[in-house]
């Protein structure tokens, strides 16, 4: 285990996090989830190009792509994670990560392009379970749905196999 | 209002998994690889405390539950998809923006994947419905209602066995 001086404790953490939840659906009855976002974004850059699209296929009509709860929560994570990340001077650009870098080398277009392509099929698979990690794995297992468990353990078992065949037997 | 408390919750989450350095391609591979296991103590604190809170609004009336519609194929093929998907490119979609937002700049060709990905599956989504999501549907079933135990029994032994699974990760040094 690689030790992390600066890090907080991932149980305190991840409990505040889990009471945040908790005050979530107390105020607003939002769950805590991600991957929806995803589709109303990928609908609001097609409506650029070619607005026919948004209206015509039925995912889209599904999930709007407007503005709402979700849309903003992930937004804000992003922000939350910047604030963090400047104000404990843990800020860093890296276009390479360390464990990638010495199984890859610092190659930057190489991790580009697998991290995309690893993306197309996450967010697919994801919007198929209809969930991700958020979605299922926090929302879903702390509601005891038995979706949740299904897909969490798709999650770690797809995971662990692609973690295998991308840094070897180790 | 609601939208301004999605921001805030946004930034307090976001400031909570970046503290905890679960954002990171290192720590999400370190998980998967079986090395490194900060993100499943930091899932599993966080599901502890949610379930029990989550259970106690909804059994005081002050919130419904949402649960997701149980379709074996598509939970268990779509998770598993994701999951190879998650080993390559080493975030999942809520923590790649976070990781974006302390600098990991890997994480912007992971979104941009990720907002193709949801553009191939709005044209897969009819076909899917015909085929994938007809396989094994229960509708949306909690493990309490699809066991008949009474949902507190349930979360003591899901919290019991939580705990034991973060001992053991704790012993192995993990």
């Amino acid at each position: 285990m690689r030790k992390d001086a600066t890090a907080w404790n991932p149980y305190v953490a991840g409990a505040l996090s889990g009471l945040l939840a908790v005050a979530s659906v107390a105020v607003t009855g939002k769950y805590l989830g991600a991957s929806t976002t995803f589709v109303r974004g990928a609908g609001m850059a097609e409506r650029i190009f070619s607005p026919d699209v948004v209206t015509s296929l039925s995912y889209y009509l599904k999930e709007k792509p407007v503005i709402d709860w979700q849309f903003l929560f992930v937004t804000g994570i992003f922000l939350g994670a910047f604030l963090a990340a400047k104000l404990f001077r843990d800020f860093k650009i890296q276009a390479v990560p360390d464990s990638w870098r010495q199984r890859f080398g610092p190659g930057a277009g190489f991790r580009a392009a697998v991290a995309f392509f690893g993306g197309i099929i996450a967010m697919f698979g994801a919007r198929l379970a209809d969930g991700c990690p958020s979605g299922h794995g926090l929302s879903g297992l702390s509601q005891l749905s038995v979706s949740g468990f299904l897909s969490a353990a798709g999650f770690f078992l797809g995971g662990i196999l692609m973690a295998r065949l991308v840094y070897g037997r180790k | 209002m609601e939208l301004l408390i999605g921001l805030c919750t946004g930034v307090v989450f976001g400031f909570l998994l970046q503290r905890a350095h679960v954002l990171r391609y290192d720590k999400q591979l370190g998980a998967l690889r079986l090395q490194d296991l900060t993100i499943v103590k930091f899932m599993l604190s966080h599901i502890i405390v949610a379930m029990i809170g989550m259970y106690l609004l909804s059994d005081l009336g002050l919130a419904k539950l949402s649960v997701k519609a149980t379709v074996l194929g598509a939970n268990l093929l779509g998770g598993l998809i994701f999951g190879l998907g998650w080993g390559l490119v080493g975030y999942c979609p809520g923590t790649s923006l976070g990781a974006l937002g302390e600098g990991r700049v890997d994480a912007l060709s992971g979104i941009l994947g990720m907002l193709v990905g949801a553009a191939v599956f709005s044209r897969s989504y009819d076909w899917l419905l015909t085929t994938v999501y007809t396989w094994g549907d229960y509708g949306k079933i909690t493990l309490p209602g699809a066991t008949g135990l009474n949902h507190w029994l349930v979360i003591a032994l899901l919290a019991a066995a939580y705990v034991l699974i973060l001992r053991f990760i704790e012993r192995k040094g993990l």
